[in-house]
């Protein structure tokens, strides 16, 4: 369990002051020079040995993107681009960084800025997020005015602007290319790759784009050094991330834990256990609702982090922990997301586009039994048509949840199809 | 170069292809429906997905790059598994409505559902349906079939230049719309060939055949001098449709939709038998023996300079050779053949060509375009410069009035002052085009058919010579012409011999009396009012305004209905070639002089078409070269003097309605109304 000296995000629950002044009481924007007088090639080598990985959901090791940034750009721009478009259902651990910690942000886009060559940096925050926009502008506004961004950036002699970007509230503008598409002022469609964004991004130049909690715990680990960071959680998913725990749990919450940390322990601890008892826990959608669902005898046992949760086919995704207990519909639950997938469907690429679709409407029926037991299979093998044949991940992300509910949940499926032949009524949940 | 893998097969390619580029090569086809090698690269549909090595995914073939020591399979399981699921996808929404479609037959989507389509459907829900759009009076929409493969957004923002197109919505409600506008480009017909599907069909050729029951003919297009490679497809006697024929240097694999679409004109307002004026005044239907006998009744004993001939705008090289020398057998000097009265100069080839060439502006580095709209007055030009613009770093000038050409101009001026003033390296475009490295000029009509027109002509080279342009090279001179039978006519010398008159010459000569037989070949764009008093003989195919004049009408065959020499603004000799035979009584060109030659004079020398072609060699042998563009010599041609003020005017007010066939055109009348007559308003009687 992770103790409070460890913590990073100081200001989690707003009990602090967000702004300048009380940052700096929480060690914000403290001896960022020194940090930068590491060097470029120094700081990208001690976050690649950190083992910092990113906190979006594909948990990309940090350092060795932001090495993919050319080093010698001969005067062009280059951007950082800060993916705040927090939009995942079950998720809002960079909502609370946004309204309650934005120097801490800002600090992490100057240092990471300053890693990868960046000449400025956008945030591209979500648009529905008003009040956080708003504390991110003023905390812009504040840092210009301490001289810790613009012109000689914290008396590095080095400039840097960072400008703020409301989206307009698509998912699919959290896709890092789509993201920047939306950006230029363009339909938020994701890009094809390659090219990947280090060497053609925005406006043409190279670009990283990383998640809001990845740049943020950047300038801590320098400071507080690698060998800290790293003694934190197992390898390979080291250090601290925050968890949004949120359904069927006594007492919802964002927390900031361990990396590793199992997940009875971190439920039972910090969201005061499951509605009704451990017992009654009927399955977990761990990382977001992208990822696979896990029932509950994989819950009992699984530790918190990247590979931990892939070895039983879900993913951390964003540490957003789903929970559900005995009396949720698990078929209708993942129909909504289903439904939520094709919704927020670009359109752009086949699979996805018809596929999303094409599974939702299935699910739909068979929420209800109104199904043949063999579409069971049919479902599946759709789902792995959309799976990585798709532009980008939301293809993926669509067909995880399905291919959950039928590896976890075949039997429930199964009888839902036979009630519903035998009595010619819709079956119980 | 890069050498990669392909199914086993090692293969070293150029760098900056594609996977799928490079499986071409190796003569692997991968199934494709948004991919188009002319347009950039999507990589929606998926359709085209292969193996990588080292790649955990499936990797879209049309957008990887290749690079050094890839291995690509194309024909695993994986593969095979990904194309059926694409195929099942697009195939879900799709209405299966072949039996009606009109792209039934030629059907991207039909064509690799053989391939990788289920033998039956899995999707037990129901499919969308999707409103159809309006586009314009020459693409119907069927929305419900789109496969969204956004090629047509592609090819409207990119080669054709205009944004109204786009994809609107998302995920499953995705449309294709251009927001009930009209697709207001000259290029809108190739989205119909782009579209993989039947969704962009033809509107005017809706449910009139079926592709396979088409006779095919590769010929060339006459309504405007780029020569457009066109395939003529015809059911029986009639040209059902008109589509482009790849020719990378001309026209790539698009063509204008005059081009396209004027071929309802064929069928309309024809010539199919000869007519004689009688006493009363009236023209009376006559035969062949009849025509003939009139013409020879007025004719004989008139001597040669009396007598005067214009060629116009559509004619063959073979028709024109023949009536030269029936004129010669006559004694007449009085040819003429630039009916519009540019002043062109015969003397170097070289002052009247396109001497860049339409794929030499890919060259260029800046453009001067002189009293001329290219958009109007050859379309594909006028692609072909966007093309060089969208390459980057193209600078154009304008003098004569400011047209929008899908591409940012500098207009400089109105009139000849300004290009005086250029040519003397006065002004600040003077700089662009010394900097340039290979810098042209284009001369339209508008420029040259006025009566100063030689000495524009003149400037033009002196600011040719000025700049540089004419090197060993490169030569960035360049007149451009609007009739398809212009060159071919020059170059045979279709031209006043000594002591002939010109164009004017002939009208005065009309008006005075001084010439009293006037012979038209298909020649309806001069002031005919002047030939009023004179005995005017019309051979052509159109009942067109020189008709309505004429005292005699001989009924020859339209560009479709010939087999015909037509060389193109560039000085390329083509073949158009007979794809139907011509209606009624209407004969072919050549051989309607060669008969008339009998009754008025000397039998002409030849009984067949290649004799005929074996003369058109023996005058000028760049006849031969059929497909060729030799590089003409660069010698002096124009006549330096003063120039008027007075503007540039350009020849076009109306691109769907320029020549006999377009003007007859029930699709081109309506294209003029609706997408020209914008001010009109509607009236209560208004459909």
């Amino acid at each position: 369990m992770l103790q409070d000296q460890d913590r990073i995000f100081t200001n989690l629950y707003g009990q602090d002051d967000w702004r300048l002044d009380g940052a700096r009481r929480r060690g914000v924007w403290d001896g960022t020079k020194k940090v930068l007088d590491l060097g470029r090639d120094e700081i990208i080598n001690q976050i690649k040995a950190s083992e910092l990985r990113g906190r979006g959901g594909a948990g990309f090791p940090a350092g060795l993107k932001w090495s993919f940034m050319p080093k010698e750009n001969e005067g062009r721009p280059a951007y950082l681009v800060v993916n705040a478009d927090e939009s995942e259902p079950g998720t809002c651990k960079d909502r609370e960084i946004l309204r309650y910690d934005p120097q801490r942000l800002l600090e992490g886009c100057v240092v990471s800025g300053f890693a990868m060559g960046a000449t400025a940096c956008y945030i591209y925050i979500r648009g529905e997020f008003f009040s956080e926009a708003s504390h991110v502008q003023q905390a812009i506004d504040e840092a210009y005015e301490a001289g810790l961004i613009g012109k000689n950036a914290c008396g590095s002699g080095w400039d840097y602007d960072i400008y703020l970007h409301r989206g307009a509230g698509a998912y699919i503008c959290g896709e890092e290319t789509a993201l920047l598409e939306s950006l230029e002022g363009k339909k938020g469609q994701p890009r094809l790759k390659p090219p990947f964004p280090a060497a053609c991004g925005l406006y043409g130049y190279p670009t990283t784009v990383n998640n809001v909690e990845t740049i943020a715990v950047v300038p801590e680990i320098l400071r507080r050094g690698v060998t800290w960071w790293t003694s934190l959680g197992r390898p390979r998913n080291t250090g601290t991330k925050i968890f949004s725990i949120s359904g069927h749990v006594e007492k919802p919450c964002n927390v900031e834990e361990v990396m590793g940390i199992p997940l009875k322990e971190l439920i039972e601890k910090h969201a005061g256990g499951i509605r009704g008892g451990w017992d009654n826990l009927l399955a977990v959608i761990p990382g977001g609702s992208s990822v696979p669902c896990i029932p509950r005898s994989i819950c009992d046992t699984v530790l918190m982090d990247f590979d931990s949760l892939q070895d039983v086919k879900s993913g951390l995704g964003t540490a957003a922990i789903i929970v559900m207990d005995k009396s949720t519909d698990i078929v209708a639950a993942i129909q909504r997301l289903a439904h939520f997938y094709m919704h927020e469907s670009c359109g752009q690429c086949t699979p996805c586009r018809e596929g999303t679709g094409w599974m939702w409407r299935v699910l739909t029926r068979m929420m209800t039994g109104r199904a043949e037991p063999e579409e069971i299979d049919v479902l599946l093998d759709v789902s792995r048509q959309v799976e990585g044949h798709t532009i980008c991940a939301l293809g993926d992300a669509a067909a995880w949840p399905i291919q959950g509910l039928i590896r976890h949940f075949r039997p429930e499926l199964e009888r839902r199809i036979k009630t519903y032949k035998e009595t010619g009524r819709a079956a119980a949940e | 170069m890069p050498k990669l893998t392909i199914d086993g097969r090692e293969i070293e390619v150029a760098s900056g292809l594609t996977v799928i580029q490079a499986c071409e090569l190796v003569g692997i086809e991968i199934p494709r429906f948004c991919y188009h090698e002319r347009l950039s690269v999507a990589g929606n549909c998926r359709m085209c997905l292969v193996e990588m090595e080292r790649s955990p995914k499936l990797i879209a073939s049309c957008a990887m790059p290749v690079a050094d020591g890839m291995v690509i399979r194309t024909d695993t399981p994986a593969v095979q598994k990904a194309r059926k699921g694409v195929m099942e996808f697009l195939l879900i929404n799709h209405p299966l409505d072949c039996p009606i479609c009109d792209q039934g037959g030629e059907c991207d989507l039909q064509d690799q559902a053989m391939a990788y389509g289920f033998d039956r459907g899995r999707y037990e829900e129901n499919k969308r349906a999707v409103p159809d759009k309006y586009m314009g009076p020459l693409i119907q929409t069927i929305m419900t079939r789109c496969i969204h493969c956004t090629r047509c957004v592609r090819f409207s923002t990119e080669v054709a230049g205009i944004e109204e197109m786009g994809l609107l919505g998302r995920g499953g409600h995705v449309e294709i719309t251009t927001l009930e506008k009209a697709v207001e480009s000259e290029l809108s017909g190739n989205l119909v060939d782009v579209c993989p599907v039947g969704a962009l069909t033809s509107k005017p050729y809706a449910f009139s055949a079926r592709s396979w029951e088409l006779r095919k003919t590769d010929s060339v297009d006459v309504l405007d001098a780029v020569g457009s490679n066109i395939r003529l497809d015809c059911r029986g006697r009639e040209v059902m449709r008109v589509l482009p024929r790849l020719h990378e240097d001309i026209n790539e694999e698009w063509i204008a939709d005059k081009t396209r679409y004027a071929c309802d004109g064929l069928h309309r307002r024809r010539l199919d038998r000869p007519y004689v004026r009688n006493a009363e005044g009236r023209l009376e239907a006559a035969s062949w023996e009849e025509a003939f006998k009139a013409i020879a009744g007025r004719l004989g004993g008139l001597s040669g300079d009396k007598i005067a001939a214009v060629a116009g705008d559509l004619c063959d090289a073979e028709s024109m050779m023949a009536l030269k020398d029936l004129m010669g057998t006559l004694g007449s000097p009085n040819l003429e053949c630039r009916q519009d009265g540019a002043k062109l100069d015969p003397g170097t080839r070289a002052g009247y060509l396109f001497n860049t060439g339409i794929a030499g502006i890919e060259q260029s580095d800046a453009v001067l375009l002189v009293g001329t709209n290219p958009r109007w007055e050859a379309a594909m030009i006028n692609a072909r410069l966007r093309k060089r613009f969208l390459a980057g770093g193209l600078e154009v000038g304008l003098i004569g009035p400011a047209v929008d050409l899908t591409y940012p101009i500098e207009s400089l001026g109105a009139g000849p002052e300004t290009l005086k003033q250029l040519a003397d390296g006065k002004g600040a475009f003077a700089k662009t085009l010394k900097s340039a490295e290979r810098p042209m000029v284009v001369l339209g009509s508008g420029a040259l058919a006025r009566p100063d027109g030689a000495a524009v002509l003149a400037l033009g080279r002196k600011l040719a010579e000025t700049f540089g342009m004419v090197r060993d090279d490169w030569n960035g001179f360049n007149v451009l012409h609007r009739a398809a039978a212009r060159v071919g006519a020059l170059d045979l010398d279709f031209l006043p011999g000594e002591g002939g008159r010109d164009l004017a010459g002939i009208l005065e000569g009309a008006a005075s009396g001084a010439v009293e037989a006037v012979y038209l070949l298909g020649a309806d764009e001069l002031d005919l009012a002047a030939l009023d008093k004179a005995f005017v003989i019309y051979q052509g195919h159109h009942g067109d305004a020189a008709a309505h004049l004429a005292d005699v009408i001989l009924p020859g065959a339209a560009y479709t209905e010939k087999n015909g020499t037509y060389v193109n603004t560039e000085g390329r000799v083509q073949l158009g070639r007979l794809a139907a035979f011509p209606p009624g009584e209407a004969r072919e060109d050549w051989t309607i002089l060669r008969a008339l030659s009998e009754v008025v004079g000397e039998r002409l020398p030849y009984d067949n078409l290649g004799q005929l072609r074996q003369r058109l060699i023996g005058v000028n042998p760049v006849f031969a070269a059929v497909d060729q563009v030799e590089r003409a010599p660069w010698e002096p041609f124009g006549q330096e003097g003063p120039v008027d003020a007075a503007p540039f005017e350009l020849p076009i007010d109306d691109y769907y309605r320029t020549d006999p066939v377009s003007r007859a055109s029930e699709t081109m009348a309506r294209c003029s109304e609706e997408l020209l007559t914008t001010a009109r308003e509607a009236t209560g009687t208004d459909g």
